[in-house]
């Protein structure tokens, strides 16, 4: 009877443990971008955008991971709403914590996006418009 | 034996009789005022309730809101930046939900302080309540003189400063105040937490009842 009753306290233990890719980024995510970009990628109105479903977003591609650590000012089209509200930047991210973030945000609240390789986003934030 | 259970009987019916009862009735909240006067050659302390003093700012419409636009009337009460990147558009998000309850009863109202007065001008304040939907009758984006604000906070139970330390540039908590119609204050809540604001829109109706 013992064993048996193991295997289910075992089986039960590896059920609640959901299996998430992107765990660093969502930790990330939840500290540094949740507060203006609320925790369902929601945004705030025509204040904040929008990263859910957001067609910015997911075309931006690695430019974003320029967005991330220089922030963004003047004006951008989010899924053909105007949003002109300066974005504060994030320097103290490191390139990996960047890869795990746009990983985590591209693949969440409906979004479905290739996975970003860490040497695509360093590449990337050496060439940054800024 | 029989006494045991009519002790438990009643109760059982004296329990009954809180919950139809009447309304939860909220605390006065602040610190009394203690005055002293001299009645007879003796000395006589009185105290008073805690009270929102007079205050004079303006509006996203450049209308100067004072404590004649608040009278007689419940309030709820913020402090913010247009700017801010940490927990403003959390507790602005928030309060959007108390506004759309409330937002079409005339004796309610949202004052919001900017602690920014040098950024948050009248013109930046109206560019936000335009992006952020909500109309001057009922919700107050205020600005004025920096000194009237930091002032004020304290009022409301409230701590902001300026410090250059944190993202932003200006340390504020997202607590919020509930004002009754005689400018007490009658609950604080945080701002940043869903639940609370649950309990914030069950509050207000407690309020509204008060004459």
């Amino acid at each position: 009877m013992r064993p048996f009753f193991l295997f289910f306290l075992l089986l039960g233990l590896f059920a609640c443990k959901q299996p998430n890719a992107y765990g660093d980024g969502a930790m990330l995510y939840e500290k540094h971008c949740a507060n203006c970009h609320g925790e369902q990628g929601e945004g705030l109105e025509e204040l904040i955008p929008p990263l859910a479903q957001a067609d910015a977003l997911m075309q931006a591609g690695t430019a974003a991971a320029c967005w991330i650590r220089y922030g963004l000012d003047g004006p951008i089209l989010v899924n053909g709403q105007e949003f002109d509200n300066e974005m504060p930047e994030n320097k103290a991210l490191s390139a990996v914590e960047i890869t795990n973030v746009l990983n985590y945000i591209r693949n969440s609240w409906g979004n479905k996006g290739e996975f970003l390789q860490l040497d695509q986003v360093q590449n990337q934030l050496l060439n940054c418009q800024k | 034996m029989n006494t045991k259970f009519f002790i438990f009987l009643l109760a059982l019916a004296l329990l009954g009789a809180c919950n139809s009862g009447p309304q939860k009735i909220l605390p006065v909240l602040g610190q009394p005022e203690v005055t002293e006067r001299t009645v007879d050659g003796k000395t006589v302390y009185d105290s008073t309730e805690h009270k929102i003093p007079d205050f004079s700012l303006y509006n996203q419409e450049g209308e100067n809101i004072t404590q004649a636009t608040v009278k007689g009337k419940v309030y709820v009460a913020d402090f913010f930046f247009t700017s801010c990147p940490t927990i403003c558009p959390k507790v602005k998000a928030n309060l959007k939900k108390v506004y759309k309850e409330y937002k079409d009863q005339d004796d309610f109202l949202l004052l919001s302080h900017s602690i920014d007065v040098k950024h948050d001008t009248i013109g930046r304040l109206a560019w936000y309540a335009d992006k952020f939907n909500i109309d001057a009758k009922s919700w107050h984006l205020l600005t004025g003189k920096h000194e009237d604000i930091y002032k004020l906070s304290p009022e409301y139970l409230i701590a902001a400063l300026v410090d250059e330390g944190v993202p932003g540039g200006f340390d504020h908590s997202g607590a919020v105040a509930l004002v009754d119609r005689h400018r007490r204050i009658r609950g604080m809540y945080d701002g940043t937490d869903p639940e609370k604001m649950k309990d914030l829109i069950k509050d207000i109706a407690i309020l509204l009842a008060e004459k």
